[in-house]
């Protein structure tokens, strides 16, 4: 029992629980505020677009790419629900549509012609931030009430953002990681060629994963103007090396296929507490920056460390 | 014998001190106010965060408030900011001033804020978030302030040469749009020319010397600040005379300025925002909190600098930096009467 349980793949799989709840606890110290339902919800609620975008960035990581522009497009998703969604709804909805489809039709692209992700991605970060502009000139625009009621919705217990991210975890957790489609979609990332040896469409995949990845890029945008109640072209810039680092800390790694839904929401709730952490300890804005770059170290050094275990067992 | 009588003179310094302080102590000497700024890159922003350390603390010291803090977020990023306004919100404070980052989309945190029963006061980056103060700043104002100004000082009128400031910044078009308009009002003035000088002094100066070889005589440069300096240059050097340019506060401008009032008697005028607005946002925050009466709307005083209060000024203003005033309590009712 207590060799399964200090064996380094379940340690590894711990560690951004962990984390989460160190740094958790670590926060209710410095302000017991924290420690209410207005408390959970003021720290999390910023969380939830967070993990979505994580979840997107997760499903281009799983075939191995890596996704610059999720940040930009989020920008785009938020301006697109403050304007056309809450004005003209079908407009908004095809739209929307039409930006999954954008997404689907990148995987395609970045699949048929061989191209590095990284560089059509970082590409696409532009002409996604374009066409926001053009959505949304200057910063405005107003969120449709059944997302902001949605995203304001009092739950019972503990706050919305917090059932929002259990939930996203779990559905994710089984279309990936417990289904037979998933093992495939994990496969093409981790061993392309074997799946296709056995008759697989790399191409459906590929398509596959960043369609998923545009619907959550979708849902990230929609949750944060609920949040915001306005939109601004430039309101998720962040979010692209957010959601990077967000697979990474929640245990993904950038090898293709290795990755885990759930360390990944995890990942992305650390993130958003080490900035609240650190705003709580006071530490001057100059060194934050530095500091969550810390943070993120020390975890990651820890995870090493515990493979380091497991290969001199 | 001097020095009992100096320490008698302090006790009864500080006394008297303590009872001015007595009389401001109204409900708010447990008041804990925070500023949420986005941004510290550049010497306004500098001094308006030393602004409003020095006026906090101050305040502090007097017992008017119990803590006036200042956090930067470490990105100048909207999300970012959101996340902190939430964090101060969980810190307890009973006021959050904020120079936002976006006018709109902060407004989530705000309302949060707002719920909880905490006072919010935007200057400079204003949002719109109805439960906010807002105190800002009347660009249109400041334009058409500089040509009365002229229409003052000559009354037959003349060419003016506009240097505006960055395209597409609504600063710039607002500014732009006043002195078209006090133009407009004053027929004796032609804008006969424009260039955009973003601001800066060496763009100003490619900008204006680029310009000048097209344009008749010009009488007057109306500017919008970081711009005059590089005007006189380009001046100068197509060996034109020195037309009367309206400076922006820059310490750079003021400098001009002196050495050529000292030198030939030149006369203009210089305005601007005062970084220090930091501190009227401060006060303001303090006389909400205090129960006062104050409007949402509130108008930020523009720090004009005239020929006879120059040398002050300029001797206030660091190298490289902006003319400052820091505001006081007595500023803020004054602005807060006037918005009435």
């Amino acid at each position: 029992m207590n060799a399964v349980l200090l064996s380094p793949r379940v340690l590894r799989s711990l560690l951004p629980a962990v984390s989460l709840v160190a740094l958790l606890a670590a926060i209710f110290y410095l302000q017991p505020r924290a420690m209410s339902y207005l408390g959970l919800n003021l720290l999390l609620n910023l969380a939830l677009p967070i993990a979505f975008a994580t979840i997107a960035q997760m499903c281009v990581i799983t075939v191995n790419d890596l996704d610059l522009g999720i940040g930009t497009f989020v920008g785009l998703v938020a301006c697109i629900g403050a304007t056309w969604l809450r004005d003209t709804p079908l407009l908004g909805v095809a739209a929307l549509l039409a930006c999954v489809a954008g997404y689907a039709a990148l995987g395609a692209l970045i699949h048929l012609r061989n191209l590095p992700a990284i560089v059509v991605t970082l590409g696409m970060s532009f002409v996604w931030l374009g066409l926001a502009l053009l959505v949304l000139p200057t910063p405005g625009g107003k969120v449709p009430d059944w997302i902001r009621a949605v995203m304001t919705f009092k739950t019972p217990g503990v706050p919305f953002a917090i059932y929002a991210s259990v939930a996203l975890a779990a559905i994710v957790h089984v279309g990936l990681m417990r289904s037979a489609y998933g093992v495939v979609l994990r496969g093409a990332g981790g061993n392309p060629r074997s799946v296709a040896r056995a008759g697989w469409s790399l191409l459906r995949t590929k398509v596959t994963m960043y369609a998923l990845a545009g619907v959550f890029g979708v849902l990230s945008g929609l949750s944060l103007i609920g949040l915001t109640t306005s939109a601004d072209a430039n309101i998720a810039l962040r979010y692209t090396l957010l959601s990077i680092a967000g697979v990474i800390l929640g245990g993904g790694e950038f090898v293709g296929g290795r990755v885990s839904p759930v360390g990944a929401v995890i990942g992305a709730a650390t993130l958003t507490l080490a900035g609240s952490f650190l705003s709580f300890l006071r530490i001057s804005p100059d060194w934050q920056i530095g500091a969550q770059g810390a943070i993120l170290i020390v975890v990651l050094a820890l995870r090493v460390l515990i493979n380091r275990l497991g290969t001199r067992r | 014998m001097q020095q009992t009588s100096k320490r008698v003179l302090a006790i009864a310094m500080g006394v008297a001190a303590a009872a001015v302080a007595g009389v401001a102590q109204a409900d708010t000497s447990d008041s804990r106010i925070a500023l949420s700024n986005n941004y510290a890159g550049n010497s306004w922003r500098q001094a308006m965060l030393r602004s409003w350390e020095k006026v906090g603390s101050a305040a502090v010291a007097d017992g008017v408030v119990a803590a006036a803090d200042a956090f930067t977020t470490a990105e100048n990023q909207v999300t970012e900011q959101a996340a902190q306004i939430q964090n101060l919100i969980l810190q307890g404070y009973d006021a959050i001033v904020i120079n936002a980052a976006s006018p709109d989309a902060l407004n989530g945190a705000v309302q949060e804020a707002c719920d909880a029963g905490i006072t919010v006061v935007s200057f400079d980056g204003i949002v719109t978030a109805p439960c906010a103060w807002r105190i800002a700043v009347d660009f249109k104002q400041m334009g058409k302030d500089e040509v009365l100004y002229l229409a003052d000082r000559m009354p037959q009128g003349g060419n003016l040469l506009e240097i505006r400031g960055l395209a597409g910044v609504f600063v710039d078009d607002e500014i732009s749009a006043g002195i078209h308009e006090g133009a407009a009002e004053n027929p004796q003035f032609t804008v006969v020319g424009s260039v955009h000088g973003d601001w800066a002094q060496d763009v100003s100066q490619k900008a204006v010397a680029g310009i000048l070889p097209s344009l008749p005589q010009i009488d007057a440069v109306v500017t919008q600040g970081g711009d005059g300096y590089g005007a006189a240059q380009a001046f100068r050097a197509a060996g034109r005379s020195t037309p009367l340019i309206v400076m922006g506060n820059r310490h750079d401008e003021l400098t001009w300025w002196k050495e050529q009032k000292d030198e030939t008697g030149y006369e203009t005028m210089s305005v601007s925002i005062a970084p220090g607005v930091s501190t009227l946002a401060l006060w303001v925050a303090q006389q909400v909190l205090d129960g006062q009466d104050v409007p949402k709307d509130l108008v930020v005083p523009f720090l004009r600098i005239d020929q006879d209060n120059l040398e002050e000024n300029l001797a206030n203003t660091e190298p490289g930096g902006v003319a400052n005033v820091e505001y006081t309590l007595d500023d803020a009712k004054a602005v807060i009467a006037e918005a009435m």
